[in-house]
């Protein structure tokens, strides 16, 4: 699985509330919670960003609430992936269970900067720097995360097992 | 094999005697939990599997505590489809506005959760049973959905750090202070993906109350637990309480900790966290003069009985400054109830302050005290992150109910032996 998107720098701690207010929780609408994307940490994040952009950040991403908003907001804003130097515990779960994929880097959220043209490589847990002509390590996906990532989340990913199981089991 | 108490849990929850951290192991849930935020999704995505059934309709919690009393439509909508789905799944403890109070305060009171449990919640501050001696930690809605079906969860293994304090605590000093404390010496991610332990003299010599303030806020410092063994305290506390049995769970002396962090808290001044980050600390008698537009006094971390308690002390003949709103709210109708009887609502509206029905409300600036640009507020809550409580030009000060109230007498923050 690769990813290529432009870089958007954030610093350390970018807590649930700077991803995605709890003002907007009123909604679990993707599209919705995407329009209020980082707002209070960039207010005019959730108009600069485009599709496959990717979001790079700090020591101890998503810090703060369980809201599974913060990944689905991400999502809708159509970020491809998040690079951080370290990942709040909760966040990480819910980011996989919601099919955004992330890297965790220290080298990588280090020296990306915004406007960073980034490929990501998840197979081979590798993080191209291509305005920068460096590359940096990161944590492979297993292949099963993989499978998940792709599925678009731990729901899709078990409905899809179940109707596989459901086919075998008719033949 | 010796083993500390949050192993000692997880190890019975997955059939296993002897566990090591790091290890990942699937383990039945006692008791799992919603809000009005986050069990709209755990809905979605439980109907999405195409479930059918909960595994158990006594052993989930829906508590619509956030935007409730509905503040608007959208949040009407969402308690309506939580209110819907408990009907339909005939859950036993799903709590209407009027019967209800702040999950986080709400279960243990009714002695739903319990020592030696295994507790997931679809909110952060799930951790707060940690107090009971419970391995309680907070999941995303889509991990509470795959529980609501299953009955089981799957968890890494936490590393286990442990907290011993020692000494004596002053007066208006208590476990909002201590946690407070904790979180400026290791940072919020001092405690990350690990499994904090109080322990100690203080501890052992802590009330419930405090220690549930303690517990609420390992979260703050990254932590997935924030567990205290159970003792006569809690004891003292669960036996009148618990609809089911449970079991006490001790760390073995010589179980293995990552870290030990020790320190003699006889000194310590009650503590107040500055915009905007729990880890930004310092005592309340260091602190320059600040003006404050707000107090709230009340949460999952400070609203229980013995911290409305602490403000009416203060507040009691006083009044709340000229241009401070103070905003106080008990978690549960219990709370509200016992204040009642005990005087202490009549103490608040004669000072005049605001007292509300239970609610999240202002906490995550949801509503009951929303900050304006450049407002600052002093509140008993456990988030003082940008935006937390309205605009994003706004500030939240963190700190206990005492200081808080003082704080609202004064019009500035200050030490409640200041006023």
């Amino acid at each position: 699985m690769k990813i290529k998107g432009k870089a958007w720098k954030f610093g350390d701690d970018i807590n649930t509330d700077a991803i995605i207010p709890a003002r907007y929780l009123i909604s679990t609408d993707p599209q919705f919670l995407a329009a209020h994307c980082m707002e209070d940490a960039d207010p005019e994040f959730p108009e600069k960003v485009k599709a496959g952009d990717i979001i790079v950040a700090g020591k101890n991403f998503g810090c703060g609430s369980s809201r599974e908003h913060a990944p689905v907001a991400i999502k809708g804003a159509r970020v491809s992936c998040v690079i951080a130097h370290s990942f709040a515990r909760i966040f990480y779960r819910n980011a996989f269970n919601m099919g955004l994929p992330i890297l965790e880097s220290p080298e990588a959220a280090a020296a990306i900067a915004t406007g960073d043209e980034i490929e990501v490589d998840l197979d081979r847990g590798l993080i191209i720097n291509h305005s920068r002509q460096q590359t940096y390590t990161a944590q492979q996906v297993p292949p099963f995360m993989q499978q998940l990532l792709q599925a678009g989340g731990l729901m899709n990913y078990v409905q899809r097992q179940v109707a596989d199981a459901n086919k075998r089991a008719e033949r | 094999m010796s083993m500390t108490i949050s192993e000692k849990i997880l190890a019975a929850h997955a059939g296993r005697s002897e566990l090591r951290p790091g290890e990942l192991l699937e383990v039945t849930v006692d008791f799992a939990l919603g809000n009005d935020i986050t069990a709209p999704f755990a809905i979605e995505a439980f109907r999405q599997a195409g479930a059918k059934k909960v595994f158990d309709h006594e052993r989930i919690a829906l508590i619509p505590d956030h935007f409730t009393p509905n503040k608007d439509i959208a949040s009407a909508m969402q308690v309506k489809a939580i209110r819907e789905f408990a009907a339909e799944q005939n859950l036993t403890h799903y709590y209407e506005v009027g019967r209800m109070g702040i999950e986080h305060v709400l279960l243990p009171e009714q002695g739903l959760v319990l020592p030696g449990d295994v507790v997931i919640g679809a909110d952060s501050h799930t951790c707060t049973y940690g107090a009971l001696g419970a391995f309680a930690t907070g999941v995303g809605s889509t991990d509470l959905a795959a529980a609501m079906m299953t009955g089981k969860i799957w968890f890494r293994v936490p590393h286990s750090i442990k907290f011993v304090f020692r000494g004596k605590l002053r007066t208006w000093v208590g476990g909002k202070d201590l946690i407070l404390y904790t979180i400026g010496q290791i940072g919020v991610d001092g405690a990350h993906y690990g499994a904090m332990e109080f322990t100690g003299e203080v501890i052992d010599a802590l009330p419930m109350s405090d220690r549930f303030s303690m517990s609420n806020m390992a979260i703050e410092a990254g932590a997935k637990v924030g567990i205290i063994a159970p003792d006569a305290i809690t004891e003292q506390f669960v036996k009148e309480r618990a609809k089911r049995s449970y079991q006490f769970y001790k760390s073995d002396a010589d179980a293995l900790y990552e870290h030990t962090y020790e320190w003699d808290v006889s000194g310590l001044e009650p503590m107040v966290a500055l915009p905007h980050s729990p880890e930004n600390v310092q005592p309340v008698t260091e602190l320059p003069r600040i003006p404050i537009h707000q107090v709230v006094i009340g949460s999952c971390t400070n609203g229980r009985l013995e911290d409305l308690e602490q403000a009416a002390k203060i507040l009691k003949g006083k009044k709340v400054a000229p241009g401070v709103r103070c905003v106080i709210i008990p978690a549960t109708q219990q709370i509200y109830r016992q204040a009642l009887k005990g005087g202490l609502l009549e103490i608040f509206i004669d000072a005049e302050a605001a007292v509300s029905t239970p609610t999240c409300g202002p906490c995550l600036g949801g509503h009951m005290g929303i900050l304006a640009a450049g407002e600052r507020a002093v509140a008993t809550t456990n988030r003082n992150f940008v935006g937390r409580m309205g605009h994003p030009e706004s500030e939240v000060y963190l700190s206990n109910p005492a200081v808080a109230a003082a704080s609202a007498v004064a019009g500035y923050i200050t030490h409640p032996d200041g006023i």
